[in-house]
Protein backbone atom coordinates (compact mmCIF):
# COMPACT_ATOMS: atom_id res chain seq x y z
CA UNK A 1 0.00 0.00 0.00
CA UNK A 2 2.53 2.97 0.65
CA UNK A 3 4.18 1.92 -2.63
CA UNK A 4 2.34 4.67 -4.48
CA UNK A 5 3.42 7.71 -6.28
CA UNK A 6 3.78 9.27 -2.86
CA UNK A 7 7.17 10.36 -1.66
CA UNK A 8 8.38 8.74 1.11
CA UNK A 9 9.08 11.66 3.06
CA UNK A 10 5.53 13.27 2.41
CA UNK A 11 4.25 9.12 3.29
CA UNK A 12 6.00 9.70 6.63
CA UNK A 13 5.07 12.64 7.17
CA UNK A 14 1.21 11.85 6.92
CA UNK A 15 1.82 9.17 8.86
CA UNK A 16 3.59 10.72 11.66
CA UNK A 17 0.17 13.08 11.76
CA UNK A 18 -1.89 10.21 11.74
CA UNK A 19 -0.09 9.02 14.79
CA UNK A 20 -0.43 12.33 16.58
CA UNK A 21 -3.65 12.78 15.98
CA UNK A 22 -4.75 9.69 17.49
CA UNK A 23 -1.89 10.07 20.32
CA UNK A 24 -3.69 13.56 21.51
CA UNK A 25 -7.37 11.56 21.06
CA UNK A 26 -6.36 8.71 23.28
CA UNK A 27 -4.77 11.45 26.36
CA UNK A 28 -8.24 13.70 25.74
CA UNK A 29 -9.79 9.98 26.33
CA UNK A 30 -7.57 9.34 29.39
CA UNK A 31 -7.78 12.62 30.33
CA UNK A 32 -11.42 13.13 30.61
CA UNK A 33 -11.98 10.11 32.25
CA UNK A 34 -9.53 10.98 34.83
CA UNK A 35 -11.23 14.07 35.24
CA UNK A 36 -14.29 12.30 35.40
CA UNK A 37 -13.67 10.20 38.58
CA UNK A 38 -10.65 11.34 40.57
CA UNK A 39 -13.12 12.68 42.74
CA UNK A 40 -14.76 9.57 43.54
CA UNK A 41 -12.33 7.31 43.49
CA UNK A 42 -10.09 9.47 46.27
CA UNK A 43 -13.84 9.41 47.69
CA UNK A 44 -13.43 5.10 47.95
CA UNK A 45 -10.05 4.80 48.92
CA UNK A 46 -11.18 7.20 52.18
CA UNK A 47 -14.12 5.34 52.62
CA UNK A 48 -12.10 1.77 52.21
CA UNK A 49 -9.27 3.14 54.77
CA UNK A 50 -12.34 4.31 57.87
CA UNK A 51 -14.02 1.60 57.01
CA UNK A 52 -10.88 -0.45 57.60
CA UNK A 53 -9.82 1.78 60.56
CA UNK A 54 -13.46 1.93 62.20
CA UNK A 55 -13.34 -2.32 62.15
CA UNK A 56 -10.38 -2.01 64.95
CA UNK A 57 -11.87 1.46 66.89
CA UNK A 58 -15.15 2.23 66.37
CA UNK A 59 -16.55 5.27 65.32
CA UNK A 60 -18.45 6.06 67.95
CA UNK A 61 -15.15 6.10 70.39
CA UNK A 62 -13.51 9.17 68.51
CA UNK A 63 -15.09 12.33 66.94
CA UNK A 64 -12.10 13.81 65.30
CA UNK A 65 -11.83 13.51 61.29
CA UNK A 66 -9.41 10.56 61.62
CA UNK A 67 -8.26 10.54 58.04
CA UNK A 68 -7.12 14.20 58.40
CA UNK A 69 -5.71 14.10 62.02
CA UNK A 70 -2.64 12.06 61.26
CA UNK A 71 1.21 12.04 61.75
CA UNK A 72 4.15 10.89 59.54
CA UNK A 73 6.65 9.37 61.83
CA UNK A 74 10.31 7.64 60.69
CA UNK A 75 10.77 4.36 62.78
CA UNK A 76 12.16 1.66 60.28
CA UNK A 77 13.05 -0.49 62.92
CA UNK A 78 9.87 -0.99 64.23
CA UNK A 79 7.14 -0.08 62.27
CA UNK A 80 9.35 -1.61 58.85
CA UNK A 81 9.03 0.95 56.40
CA UNK A 82 10.94 4.73 56.25
CA UNK A 83 7.90 6.73 56.47
CA UNK A 84 4.73 5.21 58.38
CA UNK A 85 1.04 6.58 58.92
CA UNK A 86 -0.10 6.89 62.64
CA UNK A 87 -3.92 8.47 62.89
CA UNK A 88 -5.01 9.85 65.74
CA UNK A 89 -8.16 9.23 67.61
CA UNK A 90 -9.61 11.97 69.89
CA UNK A 91 -12.48 12.26 71.70
CA UNK A 92 -13.44 15.98 72.91
CA UNK A 93 -10.00 16.86 72.26
CA UNK A 94 -8.48 14.23 73.87
CA UNK A 95 -6.29 10.98 73.11
CA UNK A 96 -8.28 8.08 72.69
CA UNK A 97 -6.00 5.94 70.40
CA UNK A 98 -3.32 6.34 67.67
CA UNK A 99 -3.51 3.77 64.66
CA UNK A 100 -0.31 2.69 63.11
CA UNK A 101 0.46 1.24 59.76
CA UNK A 102 3.65 -1.17 60.38
CA UNK A 103 4.67 -2.79 56.87
CA UNK A 104 6.25 -5.92 57.19
CA UNK A 105 8.61 -6.44 54.57
CA UNK A 106 9.32 -10.45 55.28
CA UNK A 107 6.07 -11.92 54.51
CA UNK A 108 6.12 -15.46 52.85
CA UNK A 109 5.63 -13.22 49.44
CA UNK A 110 5.88 -9.79 49.26
CA UNK A 111 5.37 -7.08 52.06
CA UNK A 112 2.09 -7.13 54.22
CA UNK A 113 0.78 -3.82 54.99
CA UNK A 114 -0.98 -3.59 58.56
CA UNK A 115 -3.10 -1.39 60.64
CA UNK A 116 -2.47 -1.63 64.51
CA UNK A 117 -4.61 -0.03 66.65
CA UNK A 118 -3.16 0.75 70.35
CA UNK A 119 -5.66 2.50 73.07
CA UNK A 120 -4.39 4.84 75.71
CA UNK A 121 -3.74 2.32 78.05
CA UNK A 122 -1.42 0.35 75.71
CA UNK A 123 -3.65 -2.30 74.86
CA UNK A 124 -4.58 -3.57 71.26
CA UNK A 125 -7.72 -2.09 69.81
CA UNK A 126 -7.44 -4.45 66.70
CA UNK A 127 -4.93 -5.50 64.07
CA UNK A 128 -6.36 -5.85 60.67
CA UNK A 129 -4.15 -6.55 57.56
CA UNK A 130 -4.71 -4.08 54.82
CA UNK A 131 -3.01 -5.65 51.91
CA UNK A 132 -0.80 -8.65 51.39
CA UNK A 133 0.47 -11.02 48.92
CA UNK A 134 0.21 -14.43 51.08
CA UNK A 135 -0.25 -17.55 49.73
CA UNK A 136 -4.40 -18.01 49.08
CA UNK A 137 -5.51 -20.44 51.40
CA UNK A 138 -2.53 -20.66 53.87
CA UNK A 139 -0.85 -17.98 54.81
CA UNK A 140 -4.20 -15.14 53.72
CA UNK A 141 -6.11 -16.67 56.99
CA UNK A 142 -4.03 -13.47 58.59
CA UNK A 143 -7.15 -11.94 56.36
CA UNK A 144 -9.86 -11.35 59.27
CA UNK A 145 -12.51 -12.35 56.54
CA UNK A 146 -10.74 -15.80 56.12
CA UNK A 147 -10.21 -16.61 59.12
CA UNK A 148 -11.02 -14.90 62.76
CA UNK A 149 -7.22 -15.29 63.64
CA UNK A 150 -6.08 -11.81 63.61
CA UNK A 151 -9.19 -10.53 66.10
CA UNK A 152 -7.20 -12.40 68.47
CA UNK A 153 -5.31 -9.57 69.18
CA UNK A 154 -7.54 -7.73 70.74
CA UNK A 155 -7.19 -6.22 74.12
CA UNK A 156 -3.40 -7.89 74.25
CA UNK A 157 -0.46 -5.40 75.62
CA UNK A 158 2.79 -5.73 76.22
CA UNK A 159 2.10 -7.01 79.78
CA UNK A 160 -0.58 -9.52 78.73
CA UNK A 161 0.84 -11.70 77.16
CA UNK A 162 4.25 -11.49 78.68
CA UNK A 163 6.77 -10.85 76.83
CA UNK A 164 8.52 -13.84 76.10
CA UNK A 165 5.27 -15.24 75.00
CA UNK A 166 4.49 -12.70 71.94
CA UNK A 167 5.22 -15.36 69.27
CA UNK A 168 3.22 -18.35 67.92
CA UNK A 169 2.48 -21.64 69.73
CA UNK A 170 5.91 -23.07 67.40
CA UNK A 171 8.11 -20.57 68.79
CA UNK A 172 6.58 -21.48 72.45
CA UNK A 173 4.25 -18.55 72.63
CA UNK A 174 0.58 -18.34 73.21
CA UNK A 175 -0.70 -17.33 69.10
CA UNK A 176 -2.06 -20.37 67.06
CA UNK A 177 -0.15 -20.44 63.83
CA UNK A 178 -2.07 -22.05 61.08
CA UNK A 179 -1.68 -25.36 59.37
CA UNK A 180 0.45 -25.34 57.20
CA UNK A 181 1.51 -22.18 57.51
CA UNK A 182 4.04 -20.01 60.01
CA UNK A 183 5.71 -17.62 58.30
CA UNK A 184 2.66 -15.19 57.69
CA UNK A 185 1.48 -15.47 61.44
CA UNK A 186 4.66 -15.49 62.76
CA UNK A 187 5.79 -11.98 60.73
CA UNK A 188 2.37 -10.39 62.16
CA UNK A 189 2.85 -11.63 65.35
CA UNK A 190 6.31 -9.70 65.87
CA UNK A 191 4.79 -6.57 63.30
CA UNK A 192 2.66 -6.18 66.27
CA UNK A 193 4.77 -6.55 69.19
CA UNK A 194 7.40 -4.22 67.38
CA UNK A 195 4.39 -1.93 67.29
CA UNK A 196 3.64 -1.80 70.77
CA UNK A 197 7.02 -1.36 71.89
CA UNK A 198 7.28 1.29 69.49
CA UNK A 199 4.00 2.82 71.05
CA UNK A 200 5.78 2.27 74.20
CA UNK A 201 9.04 4.76 73.33
CA UNK A 202 7.38 7.30 71.68
CA UNK A 203 3.79 7.53 73.62
CA UNK A 204 4.58 10.55 74.86
CA UNK A 205 6.26 12.03 71.96
CA UNK A 206 2.82 11.02 69.86
CA UNK A 207 0.80 12.94 72.39
CA UNK A 208 2.86 15.69 72.84
CA UNK A 209 3.00 16.06 68.55
CA UNK A 210 -0.70 15.71 69.01
CA UNK A 211 -0.69 18.97 71.06
CA UNK A 212 1.93 20.83 69.40
CA UNK A 213 0.97 20.11 65.55
CA UNK A 214 -2.39 19.46 66.39
CA UNK A 215 -3.98 21.44 63.18
CA UNK A 216 -5.04 18.81 60.82
CA UNK A 217 -2.40 18.49 58.39
CA UNK A 218 -4.15 18.51 54.44
CA UNK A 219 -4.81 15.29 53.11
CA UNK B 1 -26.62 -13.45 3.24
CA UNK B 2 -25.55 -10.97 6.14
CA UNK B 3 -27.44 -13.11 8.61
CA UNK B 4 -25.25 -16.16 7.75
CA UNK B 5 -22.36 -13.78 8.14
CA UNK B 6 -22.92 -12.64 11.93
CA UNK B 7 -23.99 -16.51 12.86
CA UNK B 8 -20.73 -17.18 11.47
CA UNK B 9 -18.66 -14.89 12.93
CA UNK B 10 -20.95 -15.35 16.40
CA UNK B 11 -20.23 -19.04 16.29
CA UNK B 12 -16.21 -18.16 15.68
CA UNK B 13 -15.70 -15.79 18.53
CA UNK B 14 -17.62 -18.40 20.98
CA UNK B 15 -16.41 -21.60 19.67
CA UNK B 16 -14.77 -22.35 16.70
CA UNK B 17 -11.69 -19.67 17.05
CA UNK B 18 -12.45 -19.08 20.96
CA UNK B 19 -9.51 -16.76 22.12
CA UNK B 20 -8.62 -18.54 25.56
CA UNK B 21 -9.60 -22.44 24.07
CA UNK B 22 -8.34 -22.47 20.68
CA UNK B 23 -5.89 -19.48 19.86
CA UNK B 24 -4.60 -19.53 23.85
CA UNK B 25 -4.37 -15.89 23.91
CA UNK B 26 -4.86 -13.63 27.11
CA UNK B 27 -3.28 -16.41 29.15
CA UNK B 28 -1.83 -13.87 31.28
CA UNK B 29 -5.11 -12.13 32.83
CA UNK B 30 -6.64 -16.21 32.47
CA UNK B 31 -4.52 -18.02 34.77
CA UNK B 32 -4.36 -15.00 37.49
CA UNK B 33 -7.77 -13.75 38.12
CA UNK B 34 -9.51 -17.09 38.10
CA UNK B 35 -9.64 -18.19 41.26
CA UNK B 36 -13.27 -17.39 42.07
CA UNK B 37 -16.00 -17.34 39.60
CA UNK B 38 -16.63 -13.15 40.04
CA UNK B 39 -12.94 -12.53 39.98
CA UNK B 40 -13.40 -13.97 36.35
CA UNK B 41 -16.44 -12.29 35.40
CA UNK B 42 -15.54 -8.85 35.71
CA UNK B 43 -12.14 -9.50 34.45
CA UNK B 44 -14.13 -10.73 31.47
CA UNK B 45 -16.95 -8.26 31.33
CA UNK B 46 -14.02 -5.34 31.43
CA UNK B 47 -12.13 -7.27 28.20
CA UNK B 48 -15.11 -7.25 26.61
CA UNK B 49 -15.89 -3.72 27.37
CA UNK B 50 -12.24 -2.78 26.08
CA UNK B 51 -12.77 -5.44 22.64
CA UNK B 52 -15.65 -3.65 21.83
CA UNK B 53 -14.40 0.05 21.99
CA UNK B 54 -11.13 -0.94 20.48
CA UNK B 55 -12.71 -3.00 17.68
CA UNK B 56 -15.46 -0.10 16.85
CA UNK B 57 -12.87 2.47 16.40
CA UNK B 58 -10.61 0.47 14.82
CA UNK B 59 -13.07 -0.52 12.26
CA UNK B 60 -14.33 2.98 11.84
CA UNK B 61 -11.28 4.73 11.20
CA UNK B 62 -9.84 1.86 8.76
CA UNK B 63 -9.86 3.11 5.55
CA UNK B 64 -7.78 6.27 6.79
CA UNK B 65 -5.54 5.25 9.09
CA UNK B 66 -2.29 3.99 6.43
CA UNK B 67 -0.60 0.38 6.68
CA UNK B 68 2.75 1.61 8.12
CA UNK B 69 1.25 3.16 11.05
CA UNK B 70 -2.18 1.21 11.86
CA UNK B 71 -0.46 -0.95 14.28
CA UNK B 72 0.91 2.17 17.11
CA UNK B 73 -2.41 3.61 16.27
CA UNK B 74 -4.21 0.45 17.65
CA UNK B 75 -1.91 -0.05 20.37
CA UNK B 76 -2.64 3.83 21.49
CA UNK B 77 -6.55 3.41 21.35
CA UNK B 78 -6.52 0.20 23.25
CA UNK B 79 -3.79 1.91 25.80
CA UNK B 80 -6.59 4.62 26.25
CA UNK B 81 -9.55 2.29 26.34
CA UNK B 82 -8.18 0.34 28.97
CA UNK B 83 -6.70 3.21 31.08
CA UNK B 84 -10.72 4.67 30.96
CA UNK B 85 -12.02 1.56 32.02
CA UNK B 86 -9.40 0.97 34.77
CA UNK B 87 -10.44 4.76 36.36
CA UNK B 88 -13.96 4.00 35.54
CA UNK B 89 -13.74 0.51 37.44
CA UNK B 90 -11.83 1.95 40.46
CA UNK B 91 -14.66 4.21 40.61
CA UNK B 92 -17.75 2.44 40.39
CA UNK B 93 -16.69 -1.28 41.34
CA UNK B 94 -13.89 0.03 43.88
CA UNK B 95 -13.93 -3.42 45.77
CA UNK B 96 -13.55 -5.50 42.77
CA UNK B 97 -10.97 -3.35 41.33
CA UNK B 98 -9.07 -3.69 44.24
CA UNK B 99 -8.98 -7.65 43.61
CA UNK B 100 -8.31 -7.21 40.33
CA UNK B 101 -5.79 -5.28 40.51
CA UNK B 102 -2.57 -5.37 38.17
CA UNK B 103 -5.08 -7.38 35.89
CA UNK B 104 -7.49 -5.03 34.54
CA UNK B 105 -3.96 -2.49 33.04
CA UNK B 106 -3.00 -5.79 32.07
CA UNK B 107 -5.63 -6.32 29.65
CA UNK B 108 -3.10 -3.68 27.42
CA UNK B 109 -1.30 -6.86 26.78
CA UNK B 110 -4.06 -9.36 26.11
CA UNK B 111 -3.33 -10.06 22.91
CA UNK B 112 -6.75 -11.32 21.95
CA UNK B 113 -8.14 -7.93 21.94
CA UNK B 114 -4.93 -6.17 19.10
CA UNK B 115 -5.61 -9.86 17.65
CA UNK B 116 -9.01 -8.66 16.71
CA UNK B 117 -8.12 -5.29 15.81
CA UNK B 118 -5.85 -6.20 13.11
CA UNK B 119 -7.33 -9.61 11.89
CA UNK B 120 -11.33 -8.47 11.99
CA UNK B 121 -11.94 -4.55 12.83
CA UNK B 122 -9.72 -3.40 10.36
CA UNK B 123 -10.94 -5.08 7.47
CA UNK B 124 -14.60 -5.53 8.10
CA UNK B 125 -17.57 -2.87 8.53
CA UNK B 126 -17.86 -1.46 12.06
CA UNK B 127 -21.33 -3.91 12.54
CA UNK B 128 -19.69 -7.14 11.54
CA UNK B 129 -16.42 -5.68 14.05
CA UNK B 130 -19.16 -4.99 16.91
CA UNK B 131 -20.54 -8.52 16.17
CA UNK B 132 -17.05 -10.19 16.44
CA UNK B 133 -15.97 -7.88 19.50
CA UNK B 134 -19.10 -9.24 21.64
CA UNK B 135 -18.91 -12.89 20.89
CA UNK B 136 -15.11 -13.25 21.01
CA UNK B 137 -15.61 -11.24 24.37
CA UNK B 138 -18.78 -12.97 25.38
CA UNK B 139 -16.40 -16.71 24.83
CA UNK B 140 -13.66 -15.36 26.54
CA UNK B 141 -15.61 -14.20 29.63
CA UNK B 142 -17.36 -17.80 29.44
CA UNK B 143 -14.19 -19.74 29.67
CA UNK B 144 -12.63 -17.09 32.48
CA UNK B 145 -15.94 -18.02 34.18
CA UNK B 146 -15.89 -21.35 33.85
CA UNK B 147 -12.24 -21.68 34.87
CA UNK B 148 -13.03 -19.46 38.07
CA UNK B 149 -16.08 -21.48 39.22
CA UNK B 150 -14.53 -24.98 39.01
CA UNK B 151 -11.37 -24.05 40.79
CA UNK B 152 -13.58 -22.10 43.26
CA UNK B 153 -15.69 -24.60 43.71
CA UNK B 154 -13.05 -27.29 44.00
CA UNK B 155 -10.92 -25.24 45.95
CA UNK B 156 -12.93 -23.22 48.56
CA UNK B 157 -16.15 -25.19 48.34
CA UNK B 158 -18.26 -22.01 47.29
CA UNK B 159 -19.73 -20.56 44.37
CA UNK B 160 -20.44 -16.78 43.86
CA UNK B 161 -18.19 -15.69 46.25
CA UNK B 162 -17.70 -11.84 46.76
CA UNK B 163 -20.50 -11.37 44.50
CA UNK B 164 -22.02 -8.29 45.83
CA UNK B 165 -18.37 -6.50 44.93
CA UNK B 166 -20.34 -6.81 41.01
CA UNK B 167 -23.94 -6.90 41.43
CA UNK B 168 -24.14 -4.68 44.51
CA UNK B 169 -26.25 -5.85 47.69
CA UNK B 170 -28.82 -7.82 46.26
CA UNK B 171 -26.10 -10.45 45.20
CA UNK B 172 -24.92 -11.31 49.11
CA UNK B 173 -27.49 -13.98 49.09
CA UNK B 174 -25.97 -15.71 45.84
CA UNK B 175 -22.94 -17.11 47.65
CA UNK B 176 -23.37 -20.94 47.51
CA UNK B 177 -21.18 -23.00 50.23
CA UNK B 178 -20.27 -26.85 50.45
CA UNK B 179 -20.25 -25.37 54.19
CA UNK B 180 -17.33 -24.58 57.06
CA UNK B 181 -16.34 -28.61 57.16
CA UNK B 182 -15.26 -28.40 53.61
CA UNK B 183 -10.75 -29.13 53.74
CA UNK B 184 -10.67 -27.39 50.15
CA UNK B 185 -8.53 -28.32 47.80
CA UNK B 186 -4.81 -25.99 47.42
CA UNK B 187 -3.99 -26.71 44.60
CA UNK B 188 -7.10 -25.65 42.93
CA UNK B 189 -6.49 -21.93 43.97
CA UNK B 190 -2.99 -22.06 42.85
CA UNK B 191 -1.77 -21.32 39.72
CA UNK B 192 -1.05 -24.79 38.52
CA UNK B 193 -4.77 -25.52 39.04
CA UNK B 194 -5.51 -22.52 36.41
CA UNK B 195 -3.16 -24.60 34.04
CA UNK B 196 -4.88 -28.54 34.98
CA UNK B 197 -8.32 -26.64 34.50
CA UNK B 198 -7.61 -25.05 31.17
CA UNK B 199 -6.42 -28.38 29.88
CA UNK B 200 -9.24 -30.25 30.80
CA UNK B 201 -11.77 -27.54 29.06
CA UNK B 202 -9.72 -27.31 26.11
CA UNK B 203 -10.01 -31.55 26.32
CA UNK B 204 -13.29 -31.24 26.76
CA UNK B 205 -13.56 -28.60 23.90
CA UNK B 206 -11.52 -31.38 21.33
CA UNK B 207 -13.98 -34.11 22.34
CA UNK B 208 -17.26 -31.93 21.90
CA UNK B 209 -15.66 -31.02 18.62
CA UNK B 210 -15.05 -34.30 17.66
CA UNK B 211 -18.50 -35.38 18.50
CA UNK B 212 -20.24 -32.49 16.14
CA UNK B 213 -17.46 -33.47 13.35
CA UNK B 214 -18.25 -37.33 13.31
CA UNK B 215 -21.91 -36.45 13.59
CA UNK B 216 -21.34 -34.03 10.39
CA UNK B 217 -19.57 -36.30 8.55
CA UNK B 218 -22.76 -38.99 8.73
CA UNK B 219 -24.97 -36.40 8.24
CA UNK B 220 -22.90 -35.14 4.93
CA UNK B 221 -23.32 -38.30 3.70
CA UNK B 222 -26.65 -39.38 3.92
CA UNK B 223 -27.55 -35.61 2.29
CA UNK B 224 -26.27 -33.07 0.14
CA UNK B 225 -22.72 -31.42 1.28
CA UNK B 226 -23.37 -28.24 2.73
CA UNK B 227 -21.46 -26.20 5.96
CA UNK B 228 -18.41 -23.79 5.26
CA UNK B 229 -15.16 -24.99 6.10
CA UNK B 230 -13.71 -23.65 9.73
Amino acid sequence: MAEGPEKPVASALIGAAVLSLFAIIGALLVGLSYEGTVERIAQNEREALLTQLNAILPATEYDNPLLQDYLDVQAPARLGAQQTRVYRARKTGQPVAVILSPVIANGYSGAINLVVGIRQDGRLAGVRVLSHRETPGLGDKIEADRNPWILGFHDKSLQDPAPAQWKVRRDGGVFDQFTGATISPRAVVAAVRQSLLYYRSEQANLFRAIDEKGKPADG
Amino acid sequence: MADIEYRRITLDGLWHNNQALVALLGLCPLMAVTNTLVNGLGLGLATTAVLLMSNLSVSGIRHWVRAEVRLPVFVMIIASFVTAVELLMNAYFHELYKILGIFIPLIVTNCAIIGRAEAFASRNPISASAVDALSIGVGFTLVLSVLGGLREFIGQGTLFAGAPLLFGDIASSWELSLGEEYPGVLLAILPPGAFIGLGFLIALKNIIDKRLSSRAVEVTAATAPAGAPS
